[in-house]
């Protein structure tokens, strides 16, 4: 075999294209990336046996192609992505495989080797660059160790920074990480990460927690250096959207196993196997209106991985046999695309995987539950929100829109009194609503709920479920003991948790679980107007379609009305009547969602339509 | 930001200032009385109250005080007459020396064994120096004292004095062998809260995601450890080693009496026996002084060493 | 379908049973549990009075005195075995009221916010320029080496430690969205410190405890050294390392006894924290914190 890609010079020289006569893996066939059979483990605690964390793991990635490799939080991504530069996490362990890179297993090399390859031949960017980057050490400082380390041409420093799209080199140079925006952080690690001209690129979740626009720049550049440089790049990520704009080729993760692959566009238009096929039920589209699905359950965590099928608890497919074998990976097209179902060849020729969501009804022609009418807010000298207007009507879904920073929580924080300094007015069911939650009456506390992002924090780790639904309630209810259960009772099946969660605590919960949680605390007092602030942001997209489908189900029995706040515009689509889109403390654009999202108005708006992913469904 | 941090130095030496006069002075059992203790008689106590302006009110003599503390002024010892400044000056310095020594090397040892323990996390080697460490941390300095003296003074060998003997006034470093014993008690105290600290802030930070991302650029293992690891961990250690210098100006009290050193410590606990109380203003003040002037000293350290502290977002 | 909603036990006790079953924890425990033991039934058990004269001063160990006699001739056993439970008394009540005092404040200052907290604040700060022993030497000096006074001195050093990191940690709890959730409702603040705030920070507390019950033996033992504490002819172990540290040559037991037993209180104390600090993280956070302790002593600003 050639010798290690570790070889090509990083000069100048290097700035064109690779030539074909120089790239020898093109000619011959050899995948860049070959991965082989990777199975990594737990190392074993006292009494434990080996539990594996993935198995089974085997795809190639040619110069210039994208691999996306979807899952959802458990399913192994990122020790999969770590593996392939030879990193294992603290606690795991490398049980068999190989990661070839350019025909050499890199698994196979000793630490001093390994060190020279990372960085330079294969490199890394984070989910999170702000964590990422180290933050005592100055930008300019961090960038140029790649080159001191590897032997590049520290003169090369403002090109490649202007490539990753920093225009003015000098002042990101000299600050510190903090003192830079996110997009800025995130075009920091490409640069890095492209500078010695790697053969592989591992991006994990590269544009989490980025906003829509930066996100759109960031996909932009790094599918353009992919391209000239012929870069194989492994593309991690839960979010379908964006792999469906970047990928060539698609490998889904599901508990540690690869349960589908082929190419991006077949993938996504038939998938085979039905975890693909609840995914592709469960991400919100922008194009149409759909409903929703989420997929019941929650994945198994290494070590109680059962012996069959590991998605069979919670499919609608499964027949005798996927309980008493791993299925092996089928073939189910001549381009390659495989899947690890027994039924894999009937799933993919189904078609309608999506509904049309029923026409959402007109709103009623009562009198509106809340009024927003010239709404200002600012910090000492700062305009936070500036003469904001909202309405949402009896039984209706209003959602509020904006990148972070963009005053919308504070909005919310207004309408439950947490927020008391703001100017204008706001009328709930008729009545003028008092600032600051002190000022209200307890008949206005009870009827306005709050839900917030955080699962992990908006639940007392010291109660049980029970106690935590059942403090409001005693709050405002002086109820016998029998009607106080039955109560907290009747409150958790409506989230769709049997009554026994009542006992648990909240650490024995999934994110998923403990939002449900939140909202039956929030419902126990039958509230009129549900707000909730970016209450799916932190959950997996499958966790999100459910949370969205409990919601719509309530708003439909209970006559809920619902201000919800986010930032994911394609979900706006499935779950509300009207939207509000805000930026810089003003709203741009109010009215019907069909109407908005379909023929924008304003700028702003036609901005952020123009920069969600695309996705199509078949 | 520095001169705002002096205010408010001053301001708290001032309440210092104040609660002591207040806590001496004002409280039963006045000073004369203490003075006197058995010898006295109404007259007599009446006398040494004018005397010492004892019947003036208490803001006065409160003001009287200051004023001449801020010309130099300390009064005279009730032990034997002589201005407390002559009497105590000179011993600022040794116990100074020893405060300083022992928490110079303290420091060094403790960040050293603390980076090696961190880089080493769950060898043999970590494991008896984290356990040693949760012992030695909790052992009071005379019983650390009281072990140095019978290994290295009395019992098994006998290399350095139990006991110092050389005459304040003449420098510590005259003669070091009297140093070693109370500057390594000291030193033996300290050392376990820094290495904790300084292992448990390493340890976090080879933990964080620069430090994995550092790897993942391929930076070698010790310029991980060096350059980016140490740096971070080095801000919240500065804070702890602030800590053990206040810790070690407590300490002294118990050192220097069970070495007989002349210090500032030493001169503390005659001067309470004594009943001494000009003696005692002084010895507190000059020592909450020193508080503050190495917590302003930590916080400017500090500061220094966390860029996202001192600069703003831009 | 009468679902009952038992609580566990309350959460300190889960805490401290899975510290207890630690090795760190047992070990410490045992340690310190041994010396309690011993100090209390001491007196009980020692074979004579503590001050009579049963041999020659710095008598070597003989059957007659088996550690030998102090300083004037006494049974350096007996001693020993007497000299202990004033001293754990003491520790014992200067660290209840002082961390029932800055828990108190800390958490008021926390909650309350603004104006109080900032004098709270600078009241802890002032406190905090004496060092402990230092703070205690002053009041004895003016009020003589009482025992109630000792204690008090030591508590009100204690409280600013306490106090601050009470505060934190309240502060920390109360910018947590259950909290919020809690003021939406309307629920005043005395119910949500007491409902929400507080038991969540009984680890936090309990930590404390441990850390301060260590503290307050040092000081207390070394007032007793210096001479400041129960006054001779009692037998307190810090002033026995004092009286017989002269005849140390001739009879090391004097001074090495009494020491070793107050070492074995405060290592045993320390490690039992050490093993609670780790126990109670157990609780939804990652066991995998390199140091607990440490976290909280640099909050407190002692060691």
């Amino acid at each position: 075999m050639t010798a290690p890609s570790g070889d090509i010079p990083v000069t100048a020289a290097q700035d064109t294209p690779v030539t074909a006569a120089e790239d020898t893996s093109r000619i011959t066939g050899t995948p860049r990336l070959a991965v082989e059979n990777l199975r990594i483990l737990m190392t074993p605690r006292r009494g434990r046996p080996d539990a594996d964390v993935i198995d089974e793991i085997s795809f190639t990635v040619q110069p210039g192609h994208v691999l996306g490799l979807v899952g959802e939080s458990g399913s192994g991504k990122t020790t999969v992505a770590l593996a392939l530069l030879g990193l294992f996490k603290r606690g795991l362990k490398l049980g068999g495989g190989k990661v070839l890179v350019d025909g050499q297993d890199i698994l196979a090399l000793p630490e001093h080797d390994l060190q020279k390859l990372r960085g330079r031949t294969i490199a890394y960017v984070p989910q999170d660059p702000g964590s990422a980057l180290n933050p005592v050490l100055k930008v300019g400082t961090q960038l140029r160790e790649v080159f001191t380390i590897h032997g590049g041409d520290p003169d090369r420093l403002t090109d490649v920074l202007a490539e990753a799209g920093l225009e003015d080199p000098a002042p990101i140079l000299a600050a510190y990480p903090h003192q830079l925006s996110g997009g800025q952080q995130q075009r920091v690690a490409l640069a890095m990460a492209f500078a010695c001209r790697p053969r592989l690129i591992v991006l994990d979740e590269p544009t989490t927690g980025l906003d829509v626009t930066t996100q759109r720049r960031v996909l932009d550049t790094v599918r353009g250096l992919c391209r000239s440089y012929q870069v194989a790049a492994v593309y991690i990520t839960h979010d379908l959207a964006v792999v469906a704009e970047i990928a060539d080729h698609v490998a889904v993760l599901y508990a540690g196993r690869l349960i589908e692959m082929g190419q991006a566009r077949e993938l996504f238009a038939t998938p085979a196997h039905p975890y693909t096929r609840g995914l592709m039920r469960a991400v919100p589209v922008l194009e149409g209106t759909y409903e929703l699905h989420g997929m019941a359950g929650s994945p198994p965590r290494p070590g109680s991985r059962p012996a069959g099928c590991f998605f069979q608890p919670r499919c609608e497919f499964a027949v005798a046999q996927c309980e008493q074998r791993q299925p092996e990976l089928i073939t189910v097209s001549e381009t390659g695309h495989v899947a690890r179902c027994v039924r894999a060849v009937e799933i993919k020729a189904l078609s309608g995987r999506v509904t049309l969501a029923s026409q959402r009804p007109a709103p009623p022609a009562e009198e509106p539950v809340l009024t927003i009418s010239g709404v200002s807010v600012s910090y000492t000298n700062k305009p936070v929100l500036h003469d904001v207007n909202l309405v949402v009507g009896a039984r209706q879904s209003v959602a509020i829109v904006g990148t972070s920073g963009s005053g919308k929580t504070t909005l919310a924080r207004c309408v439950v009194g947490l927020h008391k300094d703001w100017s204008g007015t706001i009328t709930f069911a008729g009545q003028d609503l008092p600032a600051g939650v002190r000022n209200r009456t307890q008949d206005q506390l009870r009827r306005i709920q709050f839900v917030s992002q955080n699962p992990y924090s908006s639940l007392n780790p010291r109660q049980t479920v029970g106690q935590i639904v059942g403090h409001p309630l005693a709050h405002f209810r002086k109820l016998s003991g029998a009607d106080h259960r039955q109560r907290i009772a009747d409150a958790l099946t409506s989230v769709a948790l049997r009554e026994s969660f009542a006992a648990r605590y909240p650490d024995e919960l999934s994110g998923g679980e403990r939002q449900r949680v939140a909202l039956a605390r929030a419902l126990v007092l039958d509230p009129d107007l549900l707000v909730c602030d970016e209450v799916t942001s932190a959950l997996d997209v499958s966790v999100q379609a459910a949370i969205v489908e409990l919601l719509l189900r309530l708003q439909a029995e209970r006559g809920l009305a619902l201000l919800f706040i986010t930032h994911n515009l394609p979900l706006v689509r499935s779950i509300a009547d009207d939207v509000t889109v805000i930026s810089a403390g003003e709203v741009c654009e109010r009215g019907p969602v069909t109407q908005v999202l379909s023929a924008p108005s304003h700028a702003y708006t036609r901005q952020l339509l123009a920069d969600v992913p695309a996705f199509e469904h078949g | 930001m520095l001169i705002y941090r002096s205010l408010i130095g001053i301001l708290t030496l001032l309440l210092v200032s104040i609660l002591v006069f207040a806590a001496t002075q004002t409280l039963p059992g006045n000073a004369a009385s203490a003075v006197l203790l058995n010898t006295a008689t109404p007259q007599r106590l009446h006398a040494l109250e004018v005397q010492l302006g004892l019947n003036k009110p208490a803001v006065q003599q409160y003001w009287t005080w200051l004023t001449g503390i801020l010309h130099g002024n300390f009064g005279k010892s009730l032990a034997n007459g002589t201005s407390v400044g002559t009497l105590i000056g000179g011993r600022i310095l040794n116990s100074l020396v020893l405060v300083v020594l022992a928490g110079a090397i303290g420091t060094l040892i403790g960040v050293g064994l603390g980076v090696l323990a961190a880089a080493r996390r769950d060898s043999v080697f970590d494991h008896v120096l984290s356990v040693t460490a949760l012992a030695v941390t909790a052992l009071p300095e005379f019983v650390v004292a009281v072990v140095l003296i019978i290994f290295f003074a009395a019992v098994v060998w006998h290399l350095f004095p139990a006991v110092s003997v050389f005459v304040p006034g003449t420098a510590p470093w005259s003669n070091p062998k009297e140093l070693v014993l109370p500057v390594a008690t000291l030193v033996i105290v300290v050392v376990p809260y820094v290495f904790r600290m300084m292992r448990a802030s390493m340890i976090d930070a080879l933990e964080s995601d620069y430090v994995q991302m550092a790897r993942l650029k391929g930076v070698p293992k010790w310029r991980v450890l060096l350059v980016h690891a140490l740096p971070n961990a080095i801000a919240p250690t500065i804070q702890v080693i602030g800590l053990s210098f206040l810790y070690l100006a407590g300490g002294v009290v118990v050192v220097e009496y069970m070495f007989n050193y002349p210090g500032l410590g030493q001169a503390l606990v005659s001067a309470v026996s004594d009943r001494d109380i000009p003696v005692i203003q002084f010895i507190v003040l000059v020592l909450a002084a020193f508080y503050i002037v190495v917590n302003i000293l930590t916080d400017v350290i500090s500061l220094a060493a966390s860029p996202r502290r001192r600069l703003p977002r831009s | 379908m009468a679902t009952r909603f038992l609580p566990h036990r309350p959460e300190a006790f889960a805490v401290l049973g899975r510290a207890v079953r630690t090795p760190r924890g047992a070990i410490g425990l045992v340690i310190a549990g041994c010396v309690v033991l011993a100090a209390a039934i001491g007196p009980a058990v020692a074979p004579y009075s503590s001050t009579e004269f049963v041999t020659t001063p710095f008598a070597r160990p003989s059957s007659i005195a088996w550690l030998g006699g102090d300083v004037l001739g006494r049974d350096v056993l007996s001693r020993t075995l007497d000299g202990g439970w004033e001293l754990l008394l003491m520790a014992a009540a200067a660290t209840a009221l002082g961390v029932a005092a800055g828990a108190a404040l800390g958490v008021i200052a926390a909650y309350a916010g603004g104006w109080w907290d900032s004098v709270i604040m600078r009241a802890v700060d002032v406190i905090l320029a004496f060092p402990q022993l230092v703070f205690a030497l002053l009041l004895v000096s003016i009020l003589g080496p009482k025992i109630w006074l000792i204690v008090l001195a030591v508590a009100i050093s204690h409280a600013p430690q306490v106090a601050r990191v009470t505060r934190a940690a309240a502060l920390d709890i109360s910018e947590r969205d259950f909290v919020k959730a809690m003021q939406i409702l309307g629920i005043p603040g005395r119910r949500i410190i007491r409902r929400d705030v507080l038991p969540n920070l009984s680890s936090v507390l309990m930590v404390e405890i441990g850390l301060r019950l260590t503290y307050s033996m040092l000081v207390i033992a070394g007032l007793s050294f210096l001479g400041f504490g129960l006054q001779p002819p009692a037998a307190s172990w810090g002033l026995m390392i004092n009286e017989n540290r002269v005849g140390l040559i001739a009879n090391p037991w004097g001074v090495l006894m009494p020491a070793i037993l107050i070492a074995l209180f405060t290592i045993g104390v320390n490690t039992f924290t050490d093993a609670v600090a780790r126990a109670s993280l157990g609780v939804g956070r990652r066991s995998t914190e390199p140091d607990p302790l440490v976290d909280l002593a640099v909050e407190g600003a002692t060691i």
